[in-house]
């Protein structure tokens, strides 16, 4: 027979101190929980959806990134040609890019942040074609323009629309802003990748990657099998979206790694804090208890009435700790790209798979902080616990 | 001797002159005491009886220390403690008063000895000093052989023996009890009423105590009752006249 | 003190509830050390600055060289000592994962603009002897299980192909805090083996004779080489670390928010639980009162349990949290700095002790302001 919940509620609301401080702890365990895995899917969300399905990333074997990598033009005439690239009425749909990092003042902290700055093709956008100009207009080749990603105008200073920067040893002017979806281009400023070059003193018509339009996503195999069996080219290939995912992967480590230690420790203290709330639950009401038992209910259901009280808790609190974590959602947060050496704005990232995995940390925490409490409720000898006072 | 109409001229032990005490119950001022006199001498066993809120273990609390009163003046062995201050009354409880309560006597946590010892700890005595008075107080009583016994291994009547042991580890001026043998089964309350005659008779202790027991109070010397916030003779033992 | 036995036995009273809230300290104060590692981590390159030494870098970009014959041009200038230059190698150990700091170095001068880190003489004279020689720190000796006198093959990026070195010594930091992570070979052999870009430097560090001339060298420097097609810009090293960090983003706010929470959940957890003790001993207090103990005596004790308990759980927490440290980086090589200084422990335990008091102080007031009448009312 159940003994029934309005008992368990009217309990709970009796001794509400000692349940708010329960809810309090599994609130901010699950609160912390939901926020770091969500920096970290924040994150990795950036990267990975940077780069189409469509396209193949193409730098020098043996490169770590883009930024060590260098492609000389031949090797790009040559790649060109190979099969599975997409064409056009211009030719090839290819952008050769350099990519560089200038410092520019973070807007939230006034220091230095290494911002990635992208010399491109004027075919670029066909390329890359999830990237749309939001305002303004694209640079014009041969010229000191600059196109803005829209996360870069709100993370750094200086960089609206018309303003002139200094970086490289010339002046620029900034004439459009671009919206690749929330990817990573949105942290980074794009140019013309000849003038690029120049003012790096880098040699002429040396790229650090090829972005490569495949006429299809299948014929990727077909581009790298071109690419490895020409012994003229050292060049490699792989899905654009790929190189991003594993771009993300180190710093994604990292905040999973130590976000997980956090929430799993902080979770060991809410029980602690739950199982001490339910003790003493349980040692304030023994006389209720084994009144309930003496009138005739069993073990179990004393059991059972402990551990929905503790769900109910518990509940409570994980929603309260999603509802507390929830503003985060959206909001735009910078770190650094370990590979790539520069910032990267980002932002937190609260899927509903997160919150439902918040809300069941909680009831995890609450079984586990009930349990041994209402079975200490159910053992204790019924006379014992009537006689004292 | 005793008594109650506020002539007693010679100095006796304890010496009550017009207590008041008052309560606020919500809206209603509560004269619980109104003008009471009391005399005691050295060595004299009282029981105090009265019907339930009549203002007993009120009396017991002011002449205890533990609480303040409205106005008059109570004088023990000399010192007036009407008027002293709460942390000076605390000081003075420890030497004076020895108290045995109805429940909540003995701390669960400690044994026997240390309950015992615990008027003692307040003391600058020796550990060795405060072990010879530990162990005279339980041998009194009768439990030296329980002394590493905590009270949960003790029966309802070992309990309060202990309890008393205490009250008289530090050899205070009197003993006040309030309902010691309330919880107690006929036997435990004979043994421990045994025990207080003896410390009555056999060493000259002073003894106040408030109950409802009928027989309990035949055992004192004499008893008196509050009535209408004084207190009234009755015929016991013996007869004490105005 | 005589009243310990009566103290120590309130404590075990109720053993699971004690054991909880002592449990509950060391879970806060474990998190507390390992915030405060990690901020360490980050922030570690500031701590450890050289209060004397400045970074010059390329102006435009941090990835852009310096041509060599800055050197000679920068001791020209006013209270510059040493100089010393370096680059950044970024190569790969068997697997990119394997990540350890790798910088091509000037023999002639590093060793003594990087006192912190030694090496002993023996072991300094074969590297310079030998064109491949490398020097690494003990930190990654140790990961990786190198001896000296091991060959250390190691795949370029910037420069392409296979680099072994030969490792001539291990270094460590004269303090706990320095880090033993970085990986030196010779400068001369990367500028040998290089195909283009020869004659140029990562980066510049320069000492200075006086620390409180920072601001005007590094005006003087810049200014040096202001129009130039190499640009410099010059900063404290400690600047340069800090900057450094900010960028990694918000780690301060981050540990700052996350330890807060802990913080007050602590608090509220045992304050809680002290609150309940004391309600459950009404009567003893009561009772101790009316023997004769103070107010003063009650509230004493009320708070000491509490403190007892903090420290307890703070000092376990904090064994543990410099136990998991001394076990290595969990990240695996991410972070170049895993260590809890004594002043962090100091700091938590004191900590600890605040939690105790302040979870403590309310019901010791409650116990304190206890009347013995109205307490034994309760039956």
């Amino acid at each position: 027979m159940p003994i029934p919940v309005v008992y368990n509620f009217r309990s709970v609301r009796a001794r509400w101190t000692s349940a708010v401080v329960a809810v309090l702890g599994i609130a901010g365990t699950v609160g912390v929980f939901v926020a770091m895995l969500s920096l970290a899917r924040g994150f990795k969300a950036t990267l990975v959806h940077s780069g189409s399905a469509s396209n193949a990333l193409v730098r020098r074997a043996g490169s770590t990134s883009e930024m060590d990598s260098v492609v000389q033009l031949d090797q790009e005439r040559i790649m060109e040609d190979a099969a599975g690239v997409a064409r056009s009425a211009d030719g090839a749909v290819v952008s050769p890019e350099i990519v560089v990092i200038a410092p520019f003042p973070l807007k939230s902290t006034g220091t230095d942040a290494n911002v990635q700055v992208r010399g491109v093709s004027p075919k670029a956008l066909q390329v890359h074609d999830n990237v749309k100009i939001i305002s303004g207009r694209f640079f014009q080749p041969g010229l000191n323009e600059l196109i803005v990603g829209k996360n870069a105008t709100h993370s750094y200073a200086g960089l609206e629309m018309g303003n002139t920067v200094r970086f490289g040893g010339g002046q620029w002017r900034i004439v459009g802003e671009f919206d690749s979806g929330g990817t990573a281009f949105d942290s980074e400023l794009w140019c013309d990748a000849g003038i690029l070059g120049q003012v790096y003193h880098r040699p002429q018509n040396v790229f650090s990657s090829i972005a490569v339009r495949l006429t299809s996503p299948d014929t990727l195999a077909t581009f790298k099998d071109a690419l490895t069996s020409d012994p003229r080219l050292t060049l490699q290939a792989e899905r654009e979206t790929d190189y991003y995912e594993k771009q993300s992967r180190v710093l994604t480590t990292l905040i999973t790694v130590l976000g997980s230690i956090v929430a799993a420790v902080m979770g060991i203290g809410a029980v602690f804090g739950a199982l001490n709330t339910m003790y003493s639950a349980v040692a304030e009401r023994s006389r209720e208890i084994a009144t309930i038992r003496a009138i005739g209910f069993g073990t179990g259901s004393v059991v059972t009435s402990f551990v929905v009280e503790a769900l109910f808790i518990s509940f409570l609190g994980g929603v309260l700790g999603c509802i507390a974590v929830l503003p985060l959602n959206g909001l735009t947060t910078g770190a650094m790209n370990w590979q790539t050496f520069s910032h990267l704005a980002f932002a937190f990232r609260v899927t509903p798979v997160l919150l439902a995995s918040g809300i069941i940390f909680a009831l995890v925490m609450g079984i586990v902080g009930g349990l041994p409490p209402a079975i200490r409720a159910a053992r204790r000898p019924v006379a014992a616990a009537l006689r004292a006072l | 001797m005793v008594r109650v109409d506020g002539s007693g001229a010679s100095p006796s032990l304890i010496r009550v002159r017009g207590l008041d005490k008052k309560y606020q119950r919500g809206s209603e001022e509560i004269h619980v005491l109104q003008g009471l006199n009391l005399d005691v001498d050295k060595g004299e066993f009282i029981a105090f009886m009265g019907p339930s809120g009549s203002g007993k273990t009120t009396l017991l609390n002011l002449l205890g220390g533990l609480d303040i009163s409205s106005a008059g003046s109570i004088i023990v062995s000399g010192d007036e403690i009407s008027h002293m201050s709460r942390s000076k009354l605390t000081e003075w409880r420890a030497r004076h008063v020895g108290f045995v309560f109805q429940i909540f006597n003995l701390i669960p946590v400690l044994t026997a000895y240390q309950n015992v010892e615990l008027p003692l700890l307040l003391t600058r005595l020796s550990k060795a000093e405060r072990h010879k008075h530990v162990e005279t107080a339980l041998t009194v009583v009768g439990l030296a052989d329980r002394m590493t016994h905590y009270p949960r291994q003790l029966s309802g009547g070992q309990e309060q023996r202990v309890a008393i042991a205490r009250a008289i580890v530090s050899d205070p001026t009197f003993l006040l009890c309030d309902e010691p043998t309330g919880d107690l089964d006929r036997r435990s309350a004979d043994e421990i009423m045994n025990l207080i005659d003896r410390l009555v008779h056999e060493y000259g202790k002073t003894v106040l105590m408030v109950t409802h027991d009928p027989l309990v109070a035949k055992r004192a010397q004499v008893t008196l009752h509050l009535d209408k916030g004084v207190l009234v003779e009755t015929l016991g033992k013996e007869v004490a006249v105005s | 003190m005589k009243f310990l036995p009566f103290i120590f036995a309130n404590l075990t009273r109720k053993k699971i509830r004690t054991s909880l809230t002592v449990g509950s300290f060391a879970v806060a104060l474990f998190l507390f050390g390992l915030l405060f590692v990690v901020r360490g981590a980050f922030s570690q390159g500031v701590d450890v600055a050289g209060a004397d030494r400045l970074v010059v870098i390329n102006r435009t970009s941090i990835i852009q060289p310096l041509p060599l014959s800055y050197k000679d041009r920068l001791l020209q200038i006013p209270h510059i000592k040493l100089v010393d230059y370096a680059n950044w190698f970024g190569g790969v150990y068997q697997d990119e994962r394997n990540f350890f700091p790798q910088f091509a170095v000037d023999t002639e001068t590093q060793r003594e603009m990087f006192p912190e880190f030694v090496i002993a003489d023996d072991q300094w004279h074969a590297f310079v002897a030998d064109r491949e020689g490398a020097i690494a720190g003990e930190g990654t000796a140790k990961r990786f299980g190198w001896k000296v006198g091991d060959r250390i093959p190691i795949r370029g990026t910037f420069i392409p192909g296979t680099w072994e070195f030969n490792l001539r010594g291990i270094y460590h930091g004269k303090r706990p805090a320095d880090h033993t992570t970085q990986f030196w070979f010779q400068w001369k052999y990367l500028d040998e083996r290089k195909q283009f870009q020869k004659g140029v430097v990562g980066w510049y560090t320069v000492r200075i004779d006086d620390p409180d001339q920072a601001a005007a060298t590094i005006k003087a420097i810049d200014q040096t080489f202001a129009n130039s097609p190499w640009e410099t810009k010059t900063d404290t090293e400690k600047s340069f670390a800090a900057s450094w960090v900010k960028q990694f983003g918000n780690i301060q706010f981050l540990i700052l928010t996350i330890g807060s929470v802990v913080f007050f959940t602590l608090l509220l957890v045992t304050g809680n639980t002290m609150a309940i003790a004391v309600r459950e001993r009404v009567g003893e207090l009561a009772v101790l009162k009316a023997l004769g103990y103070s107010d003063i005596f009650v509230l004493l004790l009320v708070l000491v349990e509490s403190l007892l308990v903090a420290l307890a759980g703070g000092s376990i927490g904090m064994t543990l949290a410099k136990l998991f440290t001394m076990a290595g980086d969990p990240t695996r090589g991410l972070l170049p700095f895993f260590y809890l200084p004594a002043k962090a422990i100091a700091g938590g335990i004191v900590l600890a002790i605040v939690v105790g008091v302040i979870a403590g102080i309310l019901p010791a007031l409650t116990a304190m302001r206890l009347r013995v009448v109205d307490a034994m009312r309760r039956v």
